[in-house]
């Protein structure tokens, strides 16, 4: 076959696989629909508001009297307003339990006692105003507490934080469940075997598979990042080549995991399993919502080396910190040599039926 | 020079686990010959067409497809073979020009082949509609269509017509029949329909439980019996459904 031939194959595949996901509206929504409205979401709730409110159940019978509602401010830390409400001691425990209360007032001995999980940062938080305030100071701040230097850098705020985690776990799923998941449920169908009783080049199939996933992820991060640019104002300000060449590297790495896990099976549900037991730890451990330096310093080494945790403290390190090339060349070679390594033993042991 | 026969199986046996799926089977198919593996699920047609189309290796003995073993040749034997499997499914979103053009592609064939094929299985009208929102007749159509793209020299058809309603199966045969009367093509069946055997084959060979029980032209296999279900009964106990 002609080289002209063989490039219409590749080109025939290659539509193939975009026209069978953009075809589909599912699929776009959630590629890309769906990481927008969880970064506006998260992004809206885990903004600071100037005036926060915590509910408060009093027991009854109170002896102390209060108003049903009270403002604490400070000028730096913002105000937080505590709503009072009076209920017995069972209606406020199931309350708390809802989430609809934040602590549970009531007295004893003429003492008051405060009821939460002292484990539990925000009930903590509220504890300390609340028990500031009936001290008869209704500022937030101590005396002598020392002053506030708001940060006003970029890079601070959670949505700054979580803007390249979900861009690297939007890559992590979109090769896991696009690829891995296509491949198992084609091989289910009987579509590989019947494409393999062709002359197809088969490698073509696969590069015409990956490269069609890679372009959507291109343009979902690209999509992800223009509305958290326009919606939370996040730093676009970055070194472009460091940002494509470890987006590239990522995309390379769960593409060769997706082809691994995608290897053997034609049973959709094991497919299933298998992709859930990969994605999962990875989407808790890697530090996507929340900083991984949560879990025990023992465990940290080891999420580190996860291939989530290196993509996404890449992007983060080049969004937030400004770092270039050089800073994330580590990164990209491992999840390189990541990706290489796993597509190799993938293909070696691939089953087409 | 002979000709070397289309397919040559030599005492070909193979087992799954603890089934022995083909146990000895001998097979020669002439060139241009239709031939009918016929015999009831689980009689070993499927594993031994899988072994000539080259997916299952035998556990010993040797098949040969028009004088090549699949070592060395599967390349080229690809480009010799269609295959139209049961319920294969295609791309769900593709239109049926666009698969037809992508596994035209494959054998490096240019769209006025495809335009043939797409008037051959009598799909004009359904040209732009996504493969999802055939009918079963029309699905399995557009699947001899693929099988059909190459000109093959061996089509290999696994109960191609199962599972589809008597019009949608007669336009199945409509198609094979006029392949037959068009090209030198050589064609092996695999069903469980005596119908299908009797109306699309010249040659039939009844299976049951891994090996050949009787094989034969039609006429050389009825002899005194009314319908190749009878000889079925006659040689099994059992009737071809069951």
């Amino acid at each position: 076959m002609s080289n002209r031939l063989r490039a219409r194959q590749l080109g025939l595949l290659i539509a193939s696989n975009f026209r069978e996901i953009v075809r589909e509206p599912g699929v776009l929504f959630w590629g890309i629909g769906f990481p927008i409205l969880m970064s506006l979401g998260l992004g809206i709730a885990f903004t600071k508001k100037p005036n926060e409110i915590r509910k408060i159940a009093v027991v009854t019978p109170f002896e102390m009297v209060l108003k049903d509602t009270v403002v604490v401010s400070d000028k730096h830390l913002g105000s937080t307003t505590f709503i009072f409400e009076k209920m017995s001691w069972d209606n406020a425990l199931v309350l708390l339990k809802r989430g609809n209360f934040n602590l549970i007032l009531d007295q004893k001995d003429g003492q008051l006692q405060y009821h939460f999980d002292p484990m539990n940062p925000d009930a903590q938080l509220c504890f300390l105003k609340l028990s500031r305030m009936f001290q008869g100071k209704p500022e937030i701040l101590p005396e002598n507490a020392g002053q506030i230097q708001p940060l006003t850098v970029s890079g601070t705020r959670y949505i700054d934080f979580f803007i390249p985690g979900i861009l690297s776990m939007g890559v992590m799923m979109s090769c896991m469940w696009g690829l891995s998941y296509g491949l198992i449920d084609k091989r289910s169908k009987k579509l590989l075997r019947r494409m393999v009783a062709t002359p197809m080049k088969k490698s073509y199939f696969l590069l015409s598979m990956i490269t069609v996933r890679i372009g959507m992820n291109f343009v979902e991060s690209l999509l992800l990042v223009l509305f958290a640019w326009l919606a939370f104002g996040i730093n676009i300000h970055v070194s472009l080549p460091a940002l494509l060449l470890i987006f590239m590297a990522g995309n390379f790495a769960f593409a060769g995991l997706a082809v691994l896990v995608s290897s053997r099976t034609a049973n959709t549900e094991v497919g299933n399993g298998f992709i859930n037991a990969i994605v999962f730890p990875m989407m808790i451990m890697s530090g996507i919502f929340f900083s991984y330096h949560n879990f025990p310093d023992w465990a940290i080494p080891v999420i580190k080396l996860l291939p989530l945790t290196m993509l996404a403290d890449g992007v983060r390190s080049i969004f937030i910190e400004g770092a270039g090339l050089f800073q994330v060349a580590q990164p990209i070679l491992i999840l390189t040599a990541l990706g290489t390594l796993l597509f190799s033993a993938g293909l070696k042991v691939f089953r087409w039926y | 020079m002979l000709e070397q026969p289309a397919i040559e199986a030599k005492k070909v046996f193979k087992s799954f686990k603890t089934v022995q799926a083909v146990k000895g089977v001998d097979l020669q198919i002439e060139r241009g010959h239709f031939v009918a593996i016929l015999g009831p699920n689980g009689a070993g047609k499927t594993t031994l067409v899988e072994m000539i189309e080259g997916i299952q290796t035998p556990d010993s003995g040797e098949i040969k497809v028009l004088g090549k073993t699949w070592k060395n040749h599967s390349a080229e034997l690809h480009r010799e073979i269609g295959l139209c499997l049961q319920d294969t499914r295609f791309i769900d979103k593709l239109r049926v020009i666009e698969t037809l053009r992508l596994f035209g592609s494959f054998y490096g064939l240019h769209n006025d082949r495809v335009e043939e094929v797409i008037d051959l299985v009598g799909l004009d009208e359904k040209r732009r509609a996504y493969v999802v929102n055939l009918s079963g007749g029309q699905k399995q159509r557009l699947a001899i269509g693929l099988s059909l793209l190459n000109k093959p020299a061996i089509l290999l058809l696994d109960e191609p017509t199962t599972g589809l309603d008597p019009n949608a199966r007669r336009e199945i045969w409509a198609i094979l029949n006029r392949m037959k009367e068009e090209s030198n093509a050589t064609l092996l069946l695999t069903t469980h329909y005596m119908e299908e055997a009797e109306q699309l084959c010249d040659y039939v060979i009844i299976m049951d439980q891994g090996i050949i029980l009787k094989e034969g032209t039609k006429n050389e296999l009825l002899g005194e019996k009314k319908s190749l279900d009878d000889l079925f009964i006659d040689l099994t106990g059992r009737h071809l459904n069951e």
